[in-house]
């Protein structure tokens, strides 16, 4: 990655593009992009050297609206090229926008096998749990139950968690995020910028349209401090709107408890551990479900791991030292050959 | 070298078979480089069933390789077998009727017993009897296995390795028929073997020992002669397989533009060795990405594309269909991209391990929306370096995916194949934007050739937007305009149409003053030129136009087919290239004549069809 001097930082307004953002009005796509735009800045990667490359759904166009290399491909196969794009060309940084639908859905196949290879790529991954560009069918994030124009007497699915199928592929980085709560989803993206590896950030949307309030539990901006957490790795686990509420385990579960009740203080609680390489502990985190416990938001799990780009290219190095074919004409002068 | 009895030939055919684990094909390999070696012309067929081992000796598991030598110019593996290796009754059974009349059957009397009988569904006890097969065919009956036990005796291998190597002494017998020496075989079996010293140890004394065996019984034939070739160009040769040769191919267009290469592939019959012979050269740089499905293979190599490299995916036809979203991406993107398909039999899953011609039109039409990519064909195993390597070029050059159609049939077979040098080779001039375009968009284009100007990711002042929805012309801004899109519709096809200008024009082989044109494409050039020159012998007046490039078609294509009064276009599928033509080549009536067997046209059905033509 080539980083510019500090002297002259780059501005969210310099991964801008021409493109007039045509999002509905209210639409939770516009705060993820808004924070990408700040991140890409703090990051200090040039635009010239960003690739954004998505599939198709209403985030998916999300390219567009970014200066610098863009490429909106075809529906679940931004993975595969985004791969393609970041194996071909390490020295880029790339970001792969896509939605539960995209990425879930059609594009599942794709998903699981980037997040296994850990090839050096971000994925935002919009979760409003609905198809917002199709106009209203349900996705496999939609809670069962769920009415919507394709499931009219309510679906009869059970939904995936991102987290679960992330872990389940061998994931070295997940992290999630809440569109209206800038300050942390900017730290949470910046990590997942940083870690080497397939970062799978999963991005809590809202759509106004199709599922509004989907995420409403969460959103309230009075009670979101009481009903989520802000992990961090190595501090306690700590939230609630006075700081007093925290998560201890118990046998194998996790629980809240107030700090200063029953004796509780805050050497009894979890500290939260993102780089452990036993998913066992921020499974139970991210699993987390309201209203008994908070739902996590931040970085829960980075462990850095080989990227699958840096291997290829360390084994090109080592086979091209050890290989007495250096040329195409060597490699025609090593075969069994005859004069005619 | 014992030349006495020999009779001297202008060509031969000698087919191994057995079951698959047999080693045939490692057989039939090794004899066909050696006669190469000695200056003769090759041309070979591997024909083996799907199942990797089908039960021992049933007709299922039957598997075969076919060498076609001469000492004058070899355009096929030939049709029937003057010699026939058979190492049970399930491989005679199988081959029987593929062996001329005087023909010699070699067959391992060890594996003739009831039980093997049996298996081959054989209902007497005598199978020649019971297959017809001619007096005049001359039997070679030869304890294979007994003799190579005893030939191993002191080796102390269990008796599963021992007849492993039954395949050697058959070689070695039929290096004594053919006057072969045995010292190069020793040194190919060598480079195969050095790392397991035993059992190359153990391969050279049964190749010695069969052809001792012929040589010390004086067996009741008499030995072939088959002189060098003197109609081949001067140069150092190789033998080639189609597959390999397309990805050296791929290689060296990358070398000549001064890109990587990355190919994006999923496993797929007969398709694969693309891929494995791409993974090999991590020497050269070659980035092979092994993707989840067919679908990511070519969204990869599109994304390295993106990104600046030659890419490129590998298939066959289901695979093919499976990419038909993915090639309309490359096509609305504009970006380079080889797309090999090795066709193979279909519908479906149909037949994997044969050939057949029935992608054309799903390469040509199999995609939504308006759609043109360049497609082409290769003709035989070594001219798929050319075409992977023209593929490339086209590809970097005009900015569009280009398929390339190979088939089972070449994509295995092996042929000759004079070395190149990368120096001799055209030069490569991909379509980069140039300094001074900066701000350019990404639909900005060559307002002549309508090629678009590529920006390579990382190159700064060149930032911009693709991807797969329509642009507008003039801003490259996404755009649903009406005019707009008929605009690019139609530019997307001119820059395709363009491409006839670059393209070699179409030749006439054969007598051009001919009564009967016969038209292929791709891989039945062979037997399509070899049927032409026997029946031009013959005295009738006959001439071939073999196509390569299909899309466009080559520029001076109506005035060739037009000058003729009698047209035959062959194909081994129901008529695809003829439906294609007629939509292209106004007031030509078309015959047909088709073949959908899985199988190669053979030189006799070819001749019997155009000798009722004529």
């Amino acid at each position: 990655m080539e980083t510019k001097e500090l002297t002259i930082p780059y501005t969210a307004k310099d991964f801008k593009s021409d493109q007039y953002v045509r999002w509905c009005p209210g639409c939770g796509d516009y705060a993820v992009l808004n924070t990408l735009q700040k991140v890409m800045a703090e990051l200090g990667v040039a635009p010239h050297n960003t690739a954004v490359i998505s599939g198709i759904g209403c985030s998916s166009r999300l390219p567009y609206y970014i200066s610098g290399y863009g490429f909106h491909t075809i529906h679940g196969r931004g993975a595969a090229v985004a791969t393609g794009v970041k194996v071909a060309n390490p020295k880029l940084s790339v970001w792969q926008i896509t939605g539960d639908g995209d990425c879930l859905a059609i594009g599942g196949n794709h998903f699981i096998h980037s997040v296994r290879r850990n090839v050096d790529i971000n994925v935002l991954l919009f979760n409003n749990q609905i198809y917002g560009l199709t106009k209203g069918q349900y996705s496999p994030t939609t809670k069962k139950g769920y009415v919507t124009k394709s499931s009219p007497f309510g679906t009869v699915e059970r939904p995936f968690r991102p987290a679960e199928l992330t872990f389940g592929a061998r994931g070295t980085f997940f992290a999630r995020l809440l569109d209206v709560d800038l300050k942390n989803s900017q730290i949470s993206m910046l990590a997942a910028a940083q870690h080497k590896g397939t970062s799978i950030v999963e991005c809590l949307v809202n759509c106004v349209i199709f599922n509004d309030g989907a995420h409403g539990y969460l959103a309230e901006k009075e009670t979101r401090a009481d009903r989520t957490i802000f992990l961090e790795h190595g501090k306690p686990l700590i939230f609630g709107k006075d700081r007093n509420k925290g998560i201890i385990a118990k046998c194998f579960n996790l629980q809240v408890v107030t700090i200063g009740e029953n004796g509780i203080t805050e050497k009894d609680l979890l500290v939260h551990d993102a780089t452990c390489e036993d998913t066992t502990l921020q499974m139970k985190l991210a699993l987390m479900e309201g209203p008994e416990m908070p739902i996590a938001l931040g970085v829960i799990r980075d462990v850095p791991t080989e990227t699958y780009d840096e291997a290829l290219e360390n084994q090109i190095t080592e086979i091209q030292a050890k290989s007495k074919i250096k040329t195409f004409d060597d490699l025609i002068a090593s075969c069994e050959q005859w004069e005619m | 070298m014992e030349n006495n009895n020999a009779t001297e030939l202008d060509n031969v055919v000698v087919r191994f078979t057995g079951d698959s684990g047999d080693g045939m094909q490692l057989t039939g390999t090794l004899f066909s480089n050696l006669s190469a070696i000695l200056g003769n012309e090759i041309s070979t067929f591997p024909d083996y069933p799907s199942e990797i081992r089908a039960p021992l000796g049933t007709l299922g598991g039957v598997s075969g390789f076919q060498v076609h030598l001469g000492s004058s110019k070899i355009y096929t593996p030939g049709d029937n077998a003057d010699v026939l290796v058979a190492m049970n009754p399930a491989a005679l059974k199988v081959n029987a009727q593929s062996v001329k009349k005087g023909g010699i059957i070699i067959f391992d009397t060890d594996s003739f017993e009831k039980t093997d009988l049996n298996k081959a569904e054989f209902k007497t006890d005598n199978p020649f009897e019971e297959l017809s097969i001619s007096e005049t065919t001359q039997l070679i009956p030869v304890p294979l296995s007994s003799l190579t036990q005893s030939s191993l005796e002191e080796f102390g291998f269990d008796n599963k390795t021992v007849l492993r190597s039954k395949n050697m002494f058959a070689l070695g017998l039929i290096c004594w028929l053919f006057n072969r020496p045995i010292d190069q075989a020793i040194h190919f079996l060598g480079n195969k073997f050095g790392k397991k010293p035993d059992i190359l140890h153990a391969n050279v004394k049964v190749l010695t020992d069969g052809f001792n065996y012929g040589h010390n019984l004086h067996l009741t034939v008499s030995t072939f002669l088959v002189e060098k070739s003197h109609e081949t160009p001067k140069g150092s040769y190789t033998s080639i397989s189609g597959n390999k040769a397309t990805a050296w191919g791929l290689i060296a267009a990358s070398k000549k533009a001064g890109l990587e290469l990355f190919l994006g592939s999923y496993p797929i019959t007969p398709a694969t060795d693309i891929m494995h012979e791409l993974a090999l050269r991590k020497d050269l740089g070659v980035k092979v990405m092994q993707a989840e499905d067919e679908i990511a293979g070519i969204t990869s190599a599109i994304g390295a594309s993106f990104a600046g490299s030659l890419a490129a995916t590998s298939t066959s036809g289901p695979g093919l269909a499976l990419k038909s979203e993915g090639i309309g991406l490359a096509v609305m993107a504009e970006l380079p991209l080889v797309v090999v398909d090795v066709m193979r039999g279909g519908p479906s899953t149909g037949l994997p391990t044969k050939t057949e011609q029935t992608d054309l039109l799903q390469a040509l039409y199999g995609r939504n929306g308006e759609s043109p990519v360049v497609v082409m064909a290769a003709s035989t195993p070594a001219d798929c370096f050319h075409f992977a390597f023209m593929a490339s070029k086209i590809a970097l050059e005009h900015m569009s995916p280009v398929i390339l159609l190979t088939d089972a049939f070449i994509g295995n077979g092996t042929s000759l194949w004079k070395l190149p040098k990368l120096a001799e080779l055209p030069d490569i001039h991909p379509n980069y934007s140039l300094p001074g375009m900066e701000g350019s968009h990404v639909s900005s284009r060559n307002e002549e050739t309508k090629v678009r100007y590529w920006s390579i990711p990382g190159t700064e002042g060149f930032g911009h937007r693709n991807g797969g929805l329509e642009k507008d012309y003039y801003t490259g801004a996404i755009s649903s305009d009406a005019i707009n899109h008929e605009k690019m519709v139609n530019t997307r096809e001119q820059k395709i149409e363009n491409i006839s200008q670059f393209l070699p024009e179409l030749k006439v082989e054969g007598n051009v003053d001919a009564d009967l044109l016969v038209i292929g494409w791709g891989g039945t050039h062979g037997h399509l030129m070899s049927t032409v020159n026997s029946v031009n012998k013959k005295g009738s007046k006959i001439a071939l136009a073999h196509f390569n490039y299909i899309n466009p078609l080559p520029k001076n294509t109506i005035e060739v087919i037009q000058g003729y009064k009698k047209v035959v276009v062959c194909e081994l599928n129901s008529g695809q290239f003829a439906t294609y033509l007629r939509s292209k080549v106004p007031n030509v009536e078309f015959l047909q004549y088709n073949k959908v067997q899985g199988q190669p046209f053979t030189v006799a059905e070819l001749e019997e069809c155009f000798s009722k033509l004529l």
